[in-house]
């Protein structure tokens, strides 16, 4: 009895949170039907808005923006947080810590002093641009793929590469046989949280974007004043749906397909 | 000797990257520095970073720091019922939970944040819903507590993750064991949960308490343009006034102040720890 009371209140507990998260995300959708200009009033019910944003190339530009810089950033991002975190992990002690504290750093650091200190270095040598904007998200997106990475190379079996040497193998061709797919699971979280965080930036795109350069971020909080185009809210609802579908699956197909190629060279 | 041979021998693999916080964490925190200790006229000065004591920027600063500690309070409060709330399901539920609390992360922070307005707003809906429940209307849009609630909002998911997977690594044998020797459910949370999961509340206190105190567009938006968190102030010294050295001034101070807080917090932390170990 005891047990099912705390049952039903933990669920309602979870359920008033989940109200509390998804309220402004219901608000945003409904918005995106609304056959209105205004916030406040409800115009009826039109699906305009998702036929209008394809044809607005500010909107399409910004989302092309937004995505490219998210696919690179995270990219190169990850190949230099990869081999960073086999190095860190290869250094003495000293070295060690001193990398590590130097990936905190920018995790640490308040978003706005990261972007205005890369903005007042990059004014010196380039014009603000897609090229700054590129570089600050490197910048924050790397410790990113570092943290993710470094439990699974502590975690790696070093004795299975070893064998392979032995066995003949190069080192080049061992690491991506051997090491590479252990590593596997850390790189891919890494490379999916740099993503996220790139997506998801404002503060540091607004201070190193100079003119000329938008991405969704900043051009929804340039239109703050005189009103969020009804268009935004549309892509909004559509890059949300496109994200809960992909998860969706994500979180529900990889059962048979993750674990035979994770589990795989482990268990040998 | 083997092991030495192969692994030990890479540490030029970091490289790429030592040159790149060279060339992009190190050196602009120096230009930061830079400009914060000169005039524009380029002379040595301590006038930017002290400017932080004026009462303009030390009421922003308050408010800042009063905003974002009552932020880590609460979302502190909010994610452990949340997180022993999601211990009681199975572990299918679990993760398709966590995968619930952070998918809002998807939809653009900015446009959530101004979802929040027209909720909270005088006409707005949750007024709305409290006049057709017979309650009293509330005034919250541009107050203090709509901030709070935007950030807690913002911020909630990051608090929640670290707390979930220190608790989700708690040896299950422990909490049974301790429930065998007769604690209660209190108990058990005060003396086996809570201690366990300080790793991970520590890194959900910097995960918050950080952007928290720094945000500017959520006090834009929520604020409505009238209660200024340091972050506006910062934001509009580069913005509205162009003066690059003030606004570098006040950056670093703000900086100093977060690493001094949060070197506190971590302080404690470690005496806990020793204290708990006696």
């Amino acid at each position: 009895m005891v047990e099912k009371i705390k049952d039903f209140v933990s669920r309602f507990y979870l359920a008033l949170v989940i109200v509390f998260l998804y309220a402004p995300i219901a608000v945003l959708v409904v918005l995106s039907f609304n056959d209105s200009r205004s916030r406040v009033v409800w115009g009826g019910f039109t699906l305009r808005w998702y036929q209008v944003l394809f044809s607005n190339h500010q909107i399409m530009d910004a989302l092309c923006t937004t995505i490219g810089l998210a696919l690179l950033s995270a990219g190169i991002a990850t190949l230099i947080g990869v081999l960073a975190a086999l190095g860190i992990q290869a250094m003495r002690q000293r070295g060690y810590q001193v990398m590590m504290t130097f990936t905190n750093i920018p995790m640490l650091n308040a978003d706005i002093v990261t972007g205005i200190a890369l903005m007042l270095w990059f004014v010196r040598f380039m014009p603000l641009g897609f090229a700054s904007v590129l570089l600050a998200h490197i910048t924050f997106n790397i410790p990113y793929v570092i943290l993710s990475v470094m439990p699974k190379i502590k975690q790696m079996n070093l004795s299975v590469y070893e064998a392979a040497r032995d066995l003949g193998a190069g080192a080049v061709y061992a690491f991506f046989k051997v090491l590479l797919p252990q590593l596997m699971s850390g790189i891919v979280s890494g490379f999916f949280m740099a993503f996220t965080m790139s997506m998801d930036d404002f503060v540091i795109t607004y201070f190193t974007k100079g003119a000329g350069v938008n991405t969704l971020s900043t051009m929804i909080y340039g239109e703050l004043k005189k009103g969020v185009k009804p268009e935004m809210y549309a892509l909004s609802t559509l890059i949300f749906a496109t994200v809960f579908a992909l998860l969706l699956a994500v979180n529900f197909l990889p059962k048979r397909k993750g674990k035979n190629p994770a589990g795989g060279p482990a268990a040998r | 000797m083997n092991e030495g041979k192969t692994m030990k021998k890479r540490p030029w693999l970091a490289t790429p990257y030592a040159v790149w916080v060279a060339g992009f964490t190190m050196i602009p925190l120096l230009v930061i520095f830079q400009y914060a200790l000169t005039s524009r006229e380029g002379a040595f000065t301590l006038a930017n970073v002290m400017a932080i004591f004026e009462p303009v920027h030390l009421k922003a600063l308050l408010f800042s720091l009063e905003i974002a500690v009552g932020c880590t309070i609460i979302c502190i409060l909010l994610s452990y019922p949340l997180v022993m709330a999601m211990r009681r399901l199975n572990m299918g539920r679990q993760g398709f939970t966590l995968f619930i609390l952070i998918l809002p992360m998807w939809m653009n922070f900015i446009l959530r944040i101004l979802a929040w307005q027209l909720i909270l707003s005088n006409n707005g809906i949750l007024n709305f819903i409290l006049q057709k429940a017979g309650l009293l209307p509330l005034s919250l849009a541009n107050t203090g507590t709509a901030i709070m609630i935007g950030v807690i909002y913002d911020y909630l998911p990051y608090m929640v993750l670290p707390i979930f997977n220190a608790v989700a690594e708690i040896d299950e044998d422990l909490v049974e064991a301790a429930r065998d020797l007769g604690a209660n459910s209190l108990t058990v949370f005060c003396k086996v949960i809570l201690p366990l999961s300080v790793p991970g509340l520590l890194s959900g206190i910097v995960m918050v308490f950080v952007p928290s105190m720094t945000s500017f567009v959520i006090a834009d938006v929520l604020g409505g343009g009238k209660l200024q968190l340091i972050g506006n102030v910062i934001e509009q010294e580069f913005t509205k006034s162009a003066n690059w050295n003030m606004g570098s001034g006040l950056s670093v101070s703000l900086m100093l102040f977060v690493l001094i807080s949060m070197a506190f917090t971590t302080k404690n932390e470690t005496e806990g720890k020793s204290s708990s170990i006696w």
